[in-house]
């Protein structure tokens, strides 16, 4: 008896290890996550890494096209592309990162308590999800954007608000099932509050599919960033992000192509990379539903 | 089936409200009204004006009489052009975005399902590999970057296709329409070759094999319609994304759309086009919503009974 039951324990710490041997078996997310680090890496250390700075300016050079002095040329103001790509990737990162953070929080938190506390609760705080589900998010942004300025902490804070949702969604339906568990009525009897259970176990188990659901969605955060920035809404000049770098490009894509198409190769890299990355871990956690 | 539709029915009607209510307060509470710009405008001018539009009653009244009046279908006049109301201006660009939507739709209801059947029937071979990895860039590759880029090739380097404008030059509608299908195109592909290897796996189409029934009956008349339902599901909400889509399409392509109308109505600050193009937009939504739930409980009767998998 005592030998079954330290083998289901074994075999319960090991979970982690069988999906890091899952994912590392899956080229395609390996080489998603290896990209990703080294571009978080590079828009981290362009300081250091850089001769030039990105507001610099050369006016007598004007836009040239990649050369040994600029890798991947200059823009209209002389500026060096390839630094200002890195720059800008610190802004789409930071954005995705940060409302992705928000989106977690919110929804964590709502489809927890939605989901253990049950009945009316329950009823009241999905029915909720339901209908701010069906707003037609994609207007109040460009609204919320149009009429409160272009503040970067709105935006964080926007994106996060409109993301939440299939986060709560997905946390009440894994808190519904783990409810039911033993370990659960133990902690009851065993007197514990109800913030204490959610925080303890119930958050902790549902973890997989939170991971899986936060790899997915930080990159339609980071798309929505660029679409907002390419409306000219999101990020200002002289600050940039691959959104609004993209815009740029377009101005000027038939004399200078290069303009468009690198900084528009750095956001689809890098989104590949973390829907790779997404779809391997899924995979690998074995998280079924957590996207389609 | 009447009973699922008035159910659906039923839970548009809080959606609607809350978002007219939203839009009415937040461009309400919105710092800088329609009629604040560069001009100094006479104080007279601007009570008169102010009282014209009936902006100088109470919040709440202002709000009764917007819903009263959309009851009616009247959306106002417009604040930024004078002497016409924001229908005639909804009217206007209505036949544009719903051209370009039906040509998107097309684009990714064609592209979408040739190419995630072709990738189900062989799958893990290069048939499979190719149309999939082209799906994911589709997916990965935002709206604005893809127009700029199907503009830079093939309508400024070999110069097939015209550069921008709708139904001005033959052929110019064909770039909006693969932009903006192209995303749903690579959706449609990856929910069908799923749904479609599902199915094939399934009981009754191994005694549609037993039976010596040819292979493509067996994919185009057993298999197909059942792994539609995620597409049918999905190509709803997509709905939503396509109009969104549209905002961005309309801008690069100079289509003369709703999308691109909503979109100097909030530069404008033209309060009555904001307000009646949101609401214009979420009642499609909605009643797409709603009939591609109709459309998915007549392809999946036990979707009929229970409330679905969205609830």
């Amino acid at each position: 008896m005592n030998i079954t039951t330290s083998e289901v324990y074994e075999r319960g710490t090991s979970l982690w290890q069988d999906a890091w041997i899952r994912l590392r078996k899956n080229k395609m997310a390996v080489a998603g996550g290896i990209t990703l680090i080294v571009i978080t890496l590079l828009c981290v250390l362009v300081p250091f890494l850089s001769p030039y700075d990105y507001e610099q300016q050369d006016l007598l050079l004007g836009a040239s096209a990649p050369s040994t002095q600029h890798w991947l040329g200059t823009d209209v103001f002389g500026r060096d592309l390839l630094t200002r790509i890195l720059f800008g990737g610190r802004i789409s990162l930071l954005v995705g990162v940060i409302a992705t953070s928000v989106a977690l929080i919110i929804g964590v938190t709502w489809g927890a308590i939605a989901g253990y506390a049950g009945g009316r609760v329950d009823a009241f705080m999905m029915r909720f999800v339901d209908i701010v589900y069906a707003l037609p998010f994609m207007i109040f942004v460009v609204l919320l954007m149009v009429i409160f300025g272009r503040n970067l902490f709105l935006l964080f804070l926007v994106i996060g608000a409109v993301e939440w949702l299939t986060m709560a969604r997905i946390v009440r339906s894994q808190v519904q099932s783990l409810k039911q568990l033993e370990f659960i009525e133990a902690a009851i009897s065993l007197g514990l509050s109800s913030w204490t259970i959610i925080r303890r176990h119930l958050i902790p188990n549902a973890i997989g599919p939170v991971i899986v659901y936060t790899t997915l969605t930080i990159p339609s955060v980071m798309l929505l960033e660029a679409f907002i920035s390419f409306l000219g809404l999101g990020i200002q000049p002289p600050q940039s992000s691959w959104g609004s770098l993209i815009a740029d490009g377009v101005e000027t894509m038939e004399e200078f192509p290069w303009l468009l198409i690198f900084p528009g190769l750095a956001l689809s890299v890098t989104l590949f990379a973390l829907n790779f990355l997404g779809d391997g871990l899924r995979d690998a956690l074995d998280v079924r539903g957590a996207k389609d | 089936m009447w009973r699922f539709i008035g159910s659906r029915l039923l839970q548009a009607i809080p959606v609607l409200f809350i978002v007219i209510a939203l839009t009415f307060f937040l461009v309400r509470f919105a710092p800088g009204g329609p009629f604040s710009t560069e001009k100094a405008v006479v104080p007279e001018v601007k009570r008169a004006l102010e009282a014209q539009y009936h902006l100088d009653q109470p919040l709440l009244v202002q709000f009764g009489s917007y819903l009263s009046d959309l009851a009616r279908g009247d959306f106002g006049p417009s604040f930024k052009y004078p002497g016409r109301s924001v229908n005639e201006l909804i009217a206007a660009g209505i036949p544009a975005t719903a051209e370009l939507g039906f040509y998107a739709l097309i684009v990714a209801v064609v592209l979408g399902m040739t190419a995630g059947i072709v990738a189900a029937l062989s799958p893990n071979t290069w048939r499979d590999y190719l149309p999939m990895s082209s799906a994911m860039i589709g997916i990965c590759m935002p709206t604005f970057l893809l127009g700029p880029l199907l503009v830079l090739i093939f309508g400024l380097w070999l110069e097939w296709t015209p550069v921008s404008g709708w139904g001005e030059v033959p052929g110019d509608k064909i770039l909006p329409s693969l932009t903006l299908g192209a995303a749903y195109a690579a959706y449609v592909a990856r929910l069908t070759r799923s749904g479609l290897l599902e199915v094939l796996s399934q009981d009754y189409i191994r005694t549609a094999r037993a039976k010596g029934l040819p292979n493509f009956i067996i994919v185009f008349k057993h298999a197909l319609r059942g792994s539609l339902i995620p597409v049918v599901a999905f190509l709803g909400p997509a709905f939503a994304g396509l109009l969104s889509g549209s905002f961005v399409v309309e801008t690069i392509f100079q289509v003369p759309g709703l999308g691109r109308f909503f979109v100097q109505a909030a530069f404008n600050r033209d309060y009555t086009l904001i307000l009646g193009s949101t609401v214009f937009f979420a009642v499609l939504i909605v009643v797409f919503n709603l009939l591609s739930d109709v459309l998915a409980a007549w392809l999946n009767p036990r979707l009929r009974s229970g409330l679905g998998d969205r609830s």
